[in-house]
């Protein structure tokens, strides 16, 4: 018997070693990658070795990110990191990087491949569902999770429902896929897809770069989803081909297989949009807040801190000045982004512009370090979460927004919509 | 399961920021985790809360990050258990893995108030405010969960069947 299933659910039955699966079924599945990360790991790693673990189930599969509190910004941190670094040399662990090589989890593992399309992955930390983009079941999960991960390769699921949300028709200029997402978690609500798979296709997605597909999925958290796919396609195979490290299987959502709701999004009608304080699904179109001032801006993050993250910046940014009242940090999500940014001449605008370039490092996204908010301030960040003190002071504000916005903000010293800034001429110059 | 405690009430999503605000996540001891415990959503919370208090709380609780500091944070701050209307996901199978009872009955979370005394018989599935006089249903555990819980959270059940 057979019966028809959604990209998700394919994979959840390979993985569990059934022919087919079906939403409410617990299954026990064999993940093919775990990871966690400087915040989630130092707890695993004591649970593995408290529970009698001494190897790790596959030294190819165990993958550790230290990008949280790094480059480490207190004694504490250093302690936490060192653990890592420890642990991923004792287990001879094939996926770890150090300053100089790491990078933000969810920007560096597509980028170099270590995920692939058909994956089932669990990771410590919530914005694994960023890989969804390509077509690999990816959710977060905790510390012990992980633990259970890296000693038997397995994960326990109750199949999800599928969500599908259709976004249709091209996108207005200046509108991306940040924008599209926080539309998306806008009409959700925060716990609209709790539990659910959530399925992005339609014409507008289609239409999307890898990179913008990453961002879509990166926030299917925001809504309460376990993941957020994408069906593979041209674009993905793209990407792929040129940098996976094992083999990907390419699946496709069969053309019966069961929704539970279908909710469409005509695109055209889309426009760049902020998540006000204090939750992402508070979304308000970016020109009913040119009212707000701000004091920092943050561009960057598992979310928006790829190479067109910082195009769609420099482009605006470009023989411009930041407002001297806001603080803007540039935060490139990898070495290869920084490196490509630095070649393009990004970093050059950026800084002739007064903006500071973090390493990097999730820092600034959840209040670590390299950017904490006083009390009382408020920053407009490409970040994907604006709750009660997540930058910093539990009195200070985080409005989300795409790069272009963000960048335009930091020139008016309040929110702005990137057309506020552009001279003529704007299309020539910088890269598209 | 049973437990007898003071409610502490909180609003809906509650998110794991708020639970332990990633400030104090340069650390895993959860003695450390437990002093800031809610700090963000109730600055006093963490010096009122007495062992065997109950947390109860609106929709989707535990809401964000994936860090288990959260769960393990309530638990070693002396919260028996956590009733809400619903939990976000992560935080839902944190709890289970770590061995921190949580349960689900909208209309219980949404009558509760804070100094309510509660009476929580998990097995059974009820709920008793005995300072209304209230009962209620609680939904009724998975029966892996269940298997989750007796082998006492996900490790020693892995172990068990794996190692």
């Amino acid at each position: 018997m057979s019966r028809p299933m959604t990209l998700g659910e394919k994979i959840l039955a390979r993985t569990a070693g059934r022919r087919f699966v079906a939403p409410g079924d617990l299954i026990l599945a064999d993940v093919d990658l775990c990871l966690g990360n400087d915040i989630t790991a130092p707890l695993a790693i004591q649970t593995f070795y408290a529970q009698g673990g001494r190897h790790v189930f596959d030294r190819k599969r165990v993958v550790l990110v230290p990008d949280h509190f790094t480059p480490n910004k207190d004694i504490a941190s250093a302690e936490q990191a060192k653990i890592l670094r420890e642990f991923a040399r004792d287990q001879k662990l094939l996926y770890y990087w150090d300053q100089g090589e790491c990078g933000i989890e969810h920007a560096l593992l597509p980028e170099q491949g270590v995920v692939v399309p058909g994956d089932l992955v669990v990771g410590a930390d919530s914005h694994t569902c960023t890989y969804g983009a390509l077509g690999a079941f990816a959710t977060g999960v905790g510390s012990t999770d992980l633990a259970a991960a890296m000693l038997v390769g397995k994960a326990w699921f109750k199949v999800p429902p599928t969500l599908q949300l259709v976004f249709q028709g091209k996108r207005a200029p200046d509108v991306t896929a940040k924008d599209l997402i926080l539309t998306a978690i806008s009409r959700l609500g925060v716990d609209g897809a709790n539990y659910r798979i959530l399925e992005f296709t339609g014409s507008a997605i289609s239409a999307l770069s890898m990179e913008g597909r990453l961002t879509m999925s990166n926030m299917a958290i925001e809504a309460g989803a376990v993941t957020g796919l994408i069906v593979p396609d041209a674009v993905t195979r793209r990407y792929v081909q040129k940098r996976a490290q094992r083999k990907p299987r390419y699946y496709t959502s069969d053309p019966e297989a069961v929704y539970e709701r279908r909710e469409v999004f005509d695109v055209r009608r889309v426009e760049p949009v902020v998540a006000k304080p204090h939750l992402p699904s508070n979304v308000v179109p970016a020109a009913s807040l040119k009212d707000v001032r701000i004091d920092q801006a943050v561009i960057g993050s598992c979310t928006n801190g790829r190479i067109e993250d910082l195009r769609e910046a420099a482009r605006l940014l470009r023989g411009k000045r930041v407002s001297p009242r806001v603080r803007t940090i540039i935060f490139p999500a990898t070495p290869a982004v920084w490196r490509q940014a630095l070649k393009e001449g990004l970093l050059d605008i950026f800084t002739a512009a007064g903006c500071v370039i973090s390493p990097p490092t999730c820092g600034p996204c959840l209040g670590g370090h390299m950017g904490v908010l006083a009390r009382g301030e408020r920053a407009v960040a490409t970040t994907n979460r604006n709750f009660v003190g997540r930058m910093g002071h539990t009195e200070s504000e985080v409005y989300l927004a795409s790069a272009g916005v963000a960048a335009a903000s930091a020139i008016k010293g309040r929110i702005a919509l990137p057309r506020e800034v552009r001279g003529r001429g704007w299309q020539r110059g910088v890269k598209r | 399961m049973k437990f007898q405690g003071q409610a502490h009430k909180f609003g809906h999503d509650v998110n794991t920021d708020e639970i332990i605000p990633a400030r104090y996540l340069n650390t895993s001891d959860p003695r450390e985790l437990a002093a800031h415990v809610m700090e963000d959503a109730d600055p006093g919370f963490a010096g009122r809360v007495k062992p065997g208090d109950i947390l109860v709380a609106g929709k989707n609780f535990g809401c964000g990050s994936s860090r288990e500091h959260a769960p393990l944070a309530l638990k070693t701050a002396g919260v028996a258990c956590v009733v809400a209307e619903s939990f976000a996901r992560i935080f839902y199978r944190n709890a289970f893995n770590i061995g921190l009872p949580i349960l689900e009955s909208p209309p219980a979370a949404s009558e509760t108030s804070t100094g309510d005394r509660l009476e929580i018989d998990a097995g059974a599935g009820t709920l008793v405010n005995r300072t209304t006089g209230k009962s209620y249903a609680t939904a009724p555990l998975p029966p892996f969960m269940q298997e989750l819980v007796a082998a006492g959270g996900l490790m020693p059940y892995v172990k068990k069947k794996f190692l």
